[in-house]
């Protein structure tokens, strides 16, 4: 389950401000290469989304064909033992990375979507339009959110569909109050005075000409947003709310949890897709905290800061 | 007092949004899941029974706007009805709080007592040994699902060492009663469930102690706090972390919701028999009363919260009064 920083993203102003030029996203990911935590998460996402794209490289098996020796330990034919029902575990974990990946990926970029036309708006419109999003925002802080999606994911049939319908209406929230604050110190800015002298309307001004302002900033949101909805994803399923017959690490969790796979000696059928899930929630996480170096530098590492004063 | 006021606005209406939940839901529902679920209880006091056909639309025959006032009318007087054995929804809630009030309360003031010295002593050392490993390692770690700690500390010390017990709140042949054995049983199952929780959420509050102390250390009152010649402790603690500290107080409520949804998976590791527990129970037991209660009640602790930690916000910081 991830919990998210509270100050995370939010000093993410400086690089999320600077006008669209070529040269300033030139430094920006440049910083982002050199930075060791940046590449260690991105090389995690790659290695995974390899996984998800190409299951049939690494395995050879069918993952539901229950037609091996039943609760075997690890070993050459098996890596990572056999389930109760006779399932290779390792095949399972390979064929289960693809679904996970989509829903955590799907979510994201919704839920940024979401938070963006929510948050921007609220910040250019401002009045009565400001006041209704910015309380819709906050009742979507407030309610808990895993109760809340427990609720509703109970209540809608199971399966992958309504994972990311519960999940996107979730996870909107905390971006789009980032968002509307980094709108609200926009909107005295001439570029828009100007776009508002030339007649635009608000949807021209917020899509063309605020939001390609934000790029890094919403590369963040999604960022931020992608580390919860892992946790989330996996929480959810691992409380059995998921469909049991779709292959994702969340449902595999649940299944060696059920059947007490922890204590009956069975480690690897539960340990793996729960570091699985760990792995791939460290991942985003370690590229959002690389962003927030970049965004604010005093967060930097001191000893970096010293290598470019000398240089 | 206008925000005090504003935050009291946003407590009715968030409240009203979750029973207006609590009440769409069931009517959305496919098929009519309630009737079959309603139809199950027998014996059931009449009052309670109707509250229930009131919530979930079973054998309603009236305005729908009439039965959405008498549904808000029951939340308020605490008519949630009966659970799946009968016994009323309140009754069962307030048998399960204590052990999550004791588990969580406990973890999250350690966490956040941990979390916080930990980052004031890190953003003071910066670059320092300390600094160098404690706060990528920790970050990394809250990223982590929670229960996957859990499932790790329950292999190591549970099934590897044998330390600790990994299940229930208390051993099954304990007799419950105020003697120190009984409170020393007590606690040795609370360890493992708590330490899971301390270790996700201390690096939640080590990362945003962190970087307000460094923002703060920066400030012009510090350096005058240095040139005046005082002890660096004092700096540390009186000039620095004191004003650091104050956004992790209002977030501390905010976070509250994690926290207790982290707990929720954390009692299903542990099998432990809290308000969490008895939420995943409620929903492989079809208990929709149960279910639809807890939602409830984890919104209105998560709201009483957040009001108390803004009365506090306002009597600390007198800028937030007139904001």
């Amino acid at each position: 389950m991830a919990i998210p920083a509270i100050g995370s993203n939010s000093a993410l102003g400086g690089a999320g401000v600077s006008a669209p030029n070529t040269s300033a996203r030139v430094r920006f990911l440049r910083t982002l290469f050199s930075s060791k935590k940046a590449t260690a998460g991105l090389v995690i996402i790659l290695v995974i989304s390899f996984v998800a794209a190409f299951p049939g490289l690494l395995t050879h098996d069918d993952p539901n064909a229950a037609i091996y020796g039943i609760e075997q330990g690890p070993s050459l034919q098996h890596l990572l033992g056999t389930t109760l029902v006779g399932q290779d575990v390792f095949c399972q974990l390979i064929y289960g990375t693809r679904l996970t990946l989509v829903i955590v990926v799907v979510v994201s970029v919704i839920a940024t979507l979401l938070s963006m036309i929510i948050g921007i708006t609220a910040a250019y419109l401002g009045g009565l339009a400001d006041r209704g999003l910015s309380l819709l925002t906050d009742i979507f802080l407030i309610i808990p959110t895993l109760p809340l999606l427990i609720v509703l994911a109970f209540y809608l049939p199971s399966g992958a569909s309504t994972m990311i319908l519960v999940l996107c209406l979730t996870s909107w929230a905390f971006q789009a109050r980032q968002l509307r604050s980094q709108g609200l110190s926009l909107r005295s800015r001439d570029f828009l005075a100007s776009a508002r002298v030339r007649g635009e309307r608000p949807l021209y001004i917020i899509l063309v000409e605020i939001v390609p302002t934000m790029t890094s900033l919403l590369a963040a949101s999604f960022l931020g947003v992608a580390v919860y909805v892992v946790g989330f994803a996996a929480g959810l399923q691992f409380l059995g709310l998921g469909n049991s017959s779709e292959l994702t690490w969340g449902t595999l969790l649940y299944q060696a949890q059920a059947n007490d796979a922890l204590v009956s000696g069975n480690v690897w059928w539960e340990l793996s897709p729960g570091l699985a899930v760990a792995l791939l929630g460290a991942g985003f996480a370690l590229l959002n905290y690389a962003f927030d170096e970049i965004g604010n530098p005093a967060l930097r590492p001191a000893r970096r800061r010293r290598d470019r004063s000398a240089s | 007092m206008t925000y005090l006021r504003r935050r009291l606005g946003l407590f009715l209406v968030t409240l009203w949004a979750a029973l207006t939940i609590n009440f769409a839901l069931p009517r959305l529902m496919p098929g009519n899941e309630a009737q079959a679920v309603l139809a199950t209880l027998h014996g059931v006091n009449p009052a309670a029974l109707h509250a229930l056909e009131i919530e979930f639309g079973v054998n309603v025959h009236q305005n729908i706007i009439l039965t959405y006032l008498q549904y808000l009318g029951n939340c308020f007087t605490g008519q949630l009805g009966v659970d799946h054995y009968g016994i009323p929804v309140v009754t069962a809630l307030l048998q399960a709080l204590p052990w999550t009030l004791g588990l969580v309360g406990i973890a999250t003031v350690l966490a956040f007592l941990i979390g916080t010295l930990v980052g004031i002593l890190t953003a003071w050392r910066r670059g320092g040994r300390m600094d160098a490993f404690l706060p990528p390692l920790l970050f990394i770690v809250s990223s982590f699902p929670i229960f996957f700690m859990g499932l790790v500390l329950i292999l190591i010390f549970g099934v590897m060492l044998n330390w600790l017990p990994i299940g229930g709140n208390y051993s099954l042949d304990a007799t419950p009663s105020l003697s120190l054995p009984f409170i020393g049983d007590v606690i040795t199952h609370a360890i493992l469930p708590g330490a899971t929780l301390v270790v996700v959420t201390a690096g939640l509050w080590i990362f945003s102690m962190r970087n307000n102390m460094i923002t703060t250390l920066a400030e012009d009152y510090v350096k005058m706090g240095r040139a005046k010649g005082l002890a660096p402790w004092r700096i540390m603690l009186d000039y620095a972390a004191r004003n650091a500290i104050l956004p992790n107080l209002t977030g501390f409520a905010m976070q509250l919701g994690f926290v207790l949804g982290g707990a929720i998976l954390v009692e299903y590791t542990f099998s432990y028999p809290g308000l969490g527990y008895l939420f995943y129970t409620s929903t492989t037991l079809h208990d929709l009363p149960m279910m639809q209660g807890l939602f409830l009640f984890y919104t209105m602790a998560v709201l009483v919260c957040v009001l108390a930690a803004d009365l506090v916000t306002a009597l600390v910081d007198p800028r937030t009064r007139d904001a």
